[in-house]
């Protein structure tokens, strides 16, 4: 072979193997900005459950106002639509950086059944963290279980 | 030798070894003098996390679980299918108590079968006398389910039974992983995560034949239903307080209040209606547990 023969094989092997090194790693901005905003947006929800776990914990002395405050907050959040956030393609199967099971896209209904108990669990809590200790305390169990069910049915251990 | 002598030689060698692996079941006054007591059987119930196993993949949490099987548990020898243990007669209401025990604690089935280990009764075969007739006792008053069992899916050589006596001489011996214990909570500590939290099932890695690493216990494991991985719990690597370790038990929370996923997330079901000291002791067992990068 010449030099001038050799070249285009030896820029398709370069190519390839450039090909080869994005794809490792490339992740389609869609899906990558869909997975950092479901996680900034349960960043959110943890900002304001340190608050009101916080304070269940005698760890943070209890403020009614505060409280309040953070409850309404999670029940803003909790209504949400999410489905932009958790787009076809981003699962952690299918994409790095994420902890979403497939089973999320495969279970649609349990998706939202579990949603709709976080909604129910975020509304008890802004029911009742103005109005005392107790009430916050009895209330964070049905939360905490929210996010458990949720979590376990549809989010991989971390690594 | 003769080939005849040869052969009655090596029939029995095998006579022996499958005498040796036959499981030796417990007395039939295993139970004498001891009265079972429900209550209490319902924490040790909660403590072993028979629930998170044991009922249907849909359940929902509930103050008196339907334990009718049909979850499937993945590993590398195969794929393994939670039975039946309702009181009914599909589960154990044709067993006696002896017959659970001998499950529970020894491995082996009414048939004198081995039980395979994915029911963790390594672990659970230091559960003491009376918490074992407190929670056959509390079982027994469960409702019934009609479930029939599935076949666990497990290929050649693993689904000779025999096999698991062969490594039952190895793995169930009964010996503590922390040997020595400083002080009454850590001792109470170490039967709650060694025996009926049988934590070391997923935090601890395990070796070629399936058993437990003990040099890496609660080191953090693979994840055997996929990605991701069991965390480390020593303090090597868990950086939480006592307190927050309590709190994360009772809670579901961690400190920076994420919630527990996968199967943790019913581990803490069972272990938040633990007694307070209970989820200290668990807290003191993990700080005295050798650190583990």
């Amino acid at each position: 072979m010449t030099p001038m023969t050799k070249m285009p094989l030896v820029s398709a092997v370069i190519g390839m193997i450039a090909t080869v090194a994005i794809g490792a790693d490339h992740i389609d901005p869609a899906v990558g900005a869909a997975i950092k905003a479901r996680q900034s947006h349960m960043q959110l929800f943890a900002f304001n459950l340190g608050t009101l776990g916080g304070m269940a914990q005698g760890k943070i002395e209890y403020d009614a106002d505060a409280a309040q405050m953070a409850a309404n907050n999670l029940q803003a959040l909790a209504s949400v639509d999410c489905h932009p956030y958790f787009i076809v393609g981003s699962s952690n199967a299918d994409a790095s950086g994420t902890r979403a099971l497939p089973a999320m896209w495969e279970d649609p209904d349990g998706v939202m059944a579990a949603f709709a108990k976080l909604q129910g669990a975020t509304a008890e809590m802004a029911a009742s963290a103005g109005g005392g200790l107790e009430g916050l305390q009895a209330a964070m169990g049905a939360l905490g279980g929210a996010c458990g069910s949720c979590h376990q049915a549809y989010r991989a251990p971390a690594n | 030798m003769s080939f005849s002598a040869w052969s009655a030689l090596l029939a029995a060698v095998a006579l022996v070894i499958v005498v040796l692996l036959k499981p030796d079941p417990l007395p039939d006054s295993f139970f004498d003098g001891l009265t079972g007591d429900v209550d209490r059987g319902a924490l040790v119930f909660a403590a072993a996390g028979c629930a998170s196993c044991h009922t249907a993949p849909d359940a929902e949490p509930s103050d008196a679980p339907v334990l009718a099987g049909g979850r499937t548990f993945a590993s590398p020898f195969g794929t393994f299918v939670a039975p039946n243990i309702s009181s009914g007669s599909r589960g154990l209401g044709t067993w006696s108590d002896i017959d659970i025990a001998n499950a529970i604690l020894l491995g082996e089935g009414p048939d004198r079968t081995h039980l395979y280990p994915a029911l963790p009764y390594a672990a659970y075969r230091n559960m003491t006398r009376q918490d074992a007739y407190d929670l056959i006792a509390y079982l027994r008053t469960l409702p019934s389910a009609i479930t029939p069992n599935q076949p666990h899916d497990v290929g050649f050589p693993f689904n000779i039974r025999l096999g698991i006596g062969v490594r039952k001489t190895f793995f169930n011996r009964g010996e503590w992983v922390l040997e020595t214990v400083q002080t009454a909570e850590i001792e109470r500590g170490r039967y709650l995560v060694e025996v009926l939290g049988h934590c070391g099932e997923c935090h601890t890695p395990r070796n070629f034949m399936g058993g437990l690493d003990r040099k890496r216990w609660l080191g953090g494991a693979p994840n055997p239903a996929g990605k991701g991985q069991i965390p480390n719990i020593t303090s090597g690597k868990l950086g939480w307080s006592k307190d927050e370790i309590v709190d994360f038990l009772k809670s579901g929370f961690t400190p920076e209040f994420d919630s527990a996923g996968g199967q943790m997330a019913e581990v803490i079901a069972g272990l938040s209606k633990l007694p307070q000291s209970d989820l200290e002791a668990i807290a003191a067992y993990l700080k005295a547990v050798p650190a583990l990068d």
